[in-house]
């Protein structure tokens, strides 16, 4: 199991490399000059070229992106040109919020899908699986900024229940920041709430055909924990599975969800910076948010294996 | 007056399926005393299974339902218990052994946690009481290092060590009946006789009734008291062990006979079948269910039920060919097929 998360960690720095390299070419490729736009539209053009000069534009592009390097690995992600403050303390004001949406959402629709698919599966073919399986068919072919808007015009435009831009602050108090959250976890979280539901039925609707339920039934077990504790387990890892490409999911929401909302986190900072080209920024951000997939891949698999002891048997067998 | 512990009364149990109602077990008697063993043998398809899922009231879902009879379990009517009883009965007063040990333990939970966890379904005692039983247990059944073995996964066992730790389970469950169903017909020949054995030691020890389901005649003789054999659906005869052995009257008993496989030649193509299969149990009527594959039918075979009856004393056959005033001898002469 260490062995396996050593390996795992050292697969990780060729993975990040791609990705440094994919955003360093990528941003390079956005059309438009940073110096000009951070300096605005009324700068001279001798203001400009110091302007480049002094942001390292001028030096080629290999020695941009072997200084880039080597600052990253002394962990100096730069200095983000329109804010004109280090990435790293722009990203880790922005981070916190996104987390809350994401995380909140993605928690919310954990708790609902989980329960529903399981009583879905155990009712097979009731209304209640028949109602449960419509609404997740029309929840995950949603396309998530019609949604986004949809929600705004009824519960903030029609209906004046929720605002609908920004975060509001925990200076007017906890609901202040809850009823701004309201909307756009509500958004974030449809999707993987529909997602979660239909895998959860399906997972368990083929454990409980299983013949071992029968056994567990025949040593006089209580029908609860037969559903909730056996046949939920051996349920679980294709649940975890897809819930663990949500997360991944779960950030591109966030871009679009925070646009829409003008909620201040990771999305708004990396759109507001590729339309600055804001090189350094749009590179740190997508390098973190990079690494925290990668970790985040790392944890799911990982809880796999306590889930599946057969998963760990069989790469202890492997050995690869 | 002896003490039996069930006592099965014409029971039918069908499944409803959308192509018809299948009549698994069609009119079904039997009992089995306090510690002795009844046999069930047929084919395939028989109805041995369905008849140990309605004694368990563990029938599939929707589908199947005991649509007649009793189940006596020591005097009460198994098929009025209500779900809180049924717990009860289940894994303490009766313990199912299936075929497939692999698939009889949840496969992500370690062996000792499930034995531990069906304890105390049943008995109030602490975690380390139950433990300490199971351990016990496993010693009992000769499973080595049982302390360690608590902690393996069902997958890291063989089939015959998990057909052992099911009769450890039941052996802390100090059950009055196990119900056995094909308890070795997936394992390696020379496990099979030690897993009898233990279940037969069990006996010894607690005094439990055994219900055994079986293809294997051979079993029978080692391990029986009574032996009912059942034909799609129906008793076609049930007598003692020692009876059938000596003297099988019912046509379809002495194909299975001849279908014992000789373990002796060790080759597999001693094994001859009863030619001909199973009728299709939606379909079953007026008729001897035999009737297309019996080398002794008489035309009244495919016109009427024969009845099950006690031929000589203790030894019933459903057969129009057997009877008090007329009886067939094995073999004797062979019909037009
Ligand atoms: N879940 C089910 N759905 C539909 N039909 C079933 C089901 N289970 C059993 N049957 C049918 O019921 C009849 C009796 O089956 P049962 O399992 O009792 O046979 P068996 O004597 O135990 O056979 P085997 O020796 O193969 O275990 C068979 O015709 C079978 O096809
Ligand atoms: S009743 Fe007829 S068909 Fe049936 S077993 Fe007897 S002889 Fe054969
Ligand atoms: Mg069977």
């Amino acid at each position: 199991m260490v062995k396996m998360i050593l390996q795992r960690l050292i697969q990780i720095i060729p993975t990040l490399l791609v990705v440094v390299t994919i955003t360093f070419v990528l941003t390079r490729l956005i059309p438009g000059n940073p110096a000009a736009a951070v300096l605005g539209p009324q700068a001279s053009v001798e203001e400009i070229e110091r302007m480049e000069e002094e942001m390292g534009l001028n030096d080629s592009l290999g020695k941009q992106y072997v200084d880039y390097l080597k600052n990253i690995v002394k962990g100096d992600f730069g200095k983000s040109y329109s804010y004109n403050i280090p990435v790293m303390d722009l990203i880790t004001e922005r981070i916190p919020n996104t987390l809350l949406i994401s995380l909140t959402s993605l928690v919310l629709a954990i708790l609902i899908s989980i329960p529903l698919g399981i009583v879905s599966a155990i009712k097979q073919y009731s209304a209640f699986d028949y109602i449960a399986m419509v609404l997740a068919l029309v929840g995950v072919s949603m396309p998530i900024f019609w949604l986004g808007l949809m929600l705004v015009l009824v519960f903030s435009v029609n209906l004046g229940w929720l605002p609908s831009l920004g975060m509001g602050s925990m200076n007017n108090g906890l609901w202040d920041v809850v009823s701004h959250m309201i909307l756009p976890v509500a958004c974030l979280a449809t999707i993987p709430t529909a997602t979660f539901t239909r895998i959860t039925r399906s997972s368990m609707l083929e454990v409980v055909n299983n013949d071992f339920i029968k056994s567990l039934r025949a040593r006089g077990l209580k029908e609860r924990v037969i559903i909730y504790k056996h046949a939920l387990k051996n349920a679980l890892p294709p649940v975890i599975t897809v819930i663990g490409l949500q997360l991944a999911a779960a950030f591109t929401g966030a871009i679009l969800t925070e646009t829409i909302f003008s909620w201040p986190g990771m999305g708004t900072l990396i759109t507001g910076a590729i339309e600055n080209r804001d090189y350094m920024l749009v590179q740190g951000a997508v390098l973190i948010t990079a690494m925290a997939f990668v970790f985040v891949n790392l944890a799911v698999d990982l809880l796999y294996m306590v889930i599946n002891p057969k998963v760990n048997y069989e790469s202890k067998g492997g050995g690869a | 007056m002896a003490d039996v512990v069930l006592e099965v009364k014409d029971l039918k149990t069908y499944l409803f399926l959308a192509s018809g109602v299948v009549k698994a077990v069609d009119g079904v008697s039997f009992g089995i005393e306090r510690g002795k063993t009844l046999g069930i043998v047929g084919e395939s398809g028989s109805g041995k299974s369905m008849t140990a899922s309605s004694i368990m009231r563990l029938l599939p879902k929707k589908i199947g339902k005991v649509v007649e009879g009793e189940i006596n379990f020591n005097g009460k009517d198994v098929l009025t218990f209500n779900s809180k009883e049924l717990l009860e009965f289940r894994g303490k007063d009766v313990v199912l052994i299936s075929q497939d040990p692999m698939t009889s333990l949840d496969p992500v939970f370690k062996v000792g946690a499930q034995m531990v966890e069906m304890i105390r379904a049943h008995q109030d005692i602490s975690v380390e009481e139950a433990k300490a039983l199971s351990i016990e247990s496993l010693k009992k059944v000769g499973i080595p290092n049982p302390e360690s073995r608590m902690n393996s996964y069902p997958y890291e066992l063989s089939g015959g060590m998990c057909q052992r730790v099911i009769i450890a389970m039941a052996i802390t469950a100090q059950p009055k009946l196990v119900i056995a169903d094909e308890p070795t017909t997936a394992l390696d020949v020379t496990v099979q006789a030690q897993v009898l054995n233990l279940l037969k030691e069990m006996q010894q020890n607690l005094d439990t009734s055994i219900m055994l389901i079986t293809h294997n005649l051979g079993i029978v003789w080692e391990m029986c008291d009574d032996v009912m054999v059942m034909y799609a659906g129906k008793t076609v005869e049930y007598t003692s062990a020692k009876e059938l052995y000596s003297e099988a009257l019912h046509p379809y008993t002495w194909g299975l006979l001849e279908s014992i496989p000789k373990l002796s030649h060790e080759s597999k193509s001693e094994l001859t079948t009863i030619p001909g299969t199973p009728p299709d149990l939606r379909l079953t009527g007026e008729a001897c269910n035999f009737h297309n594959r019996c080398p002794y039918a008489i035309p009244i075979c495919s016109e009427k039920v024969p009845e099950l009856l006690e031929i000589k004393e203790g030894h019933f056959v459903a057969c129009h060919r057997q009877t008090k005033e007329s009886t067939l001898a094995r073999g004797e002469e062979f019909g037009d097929v």
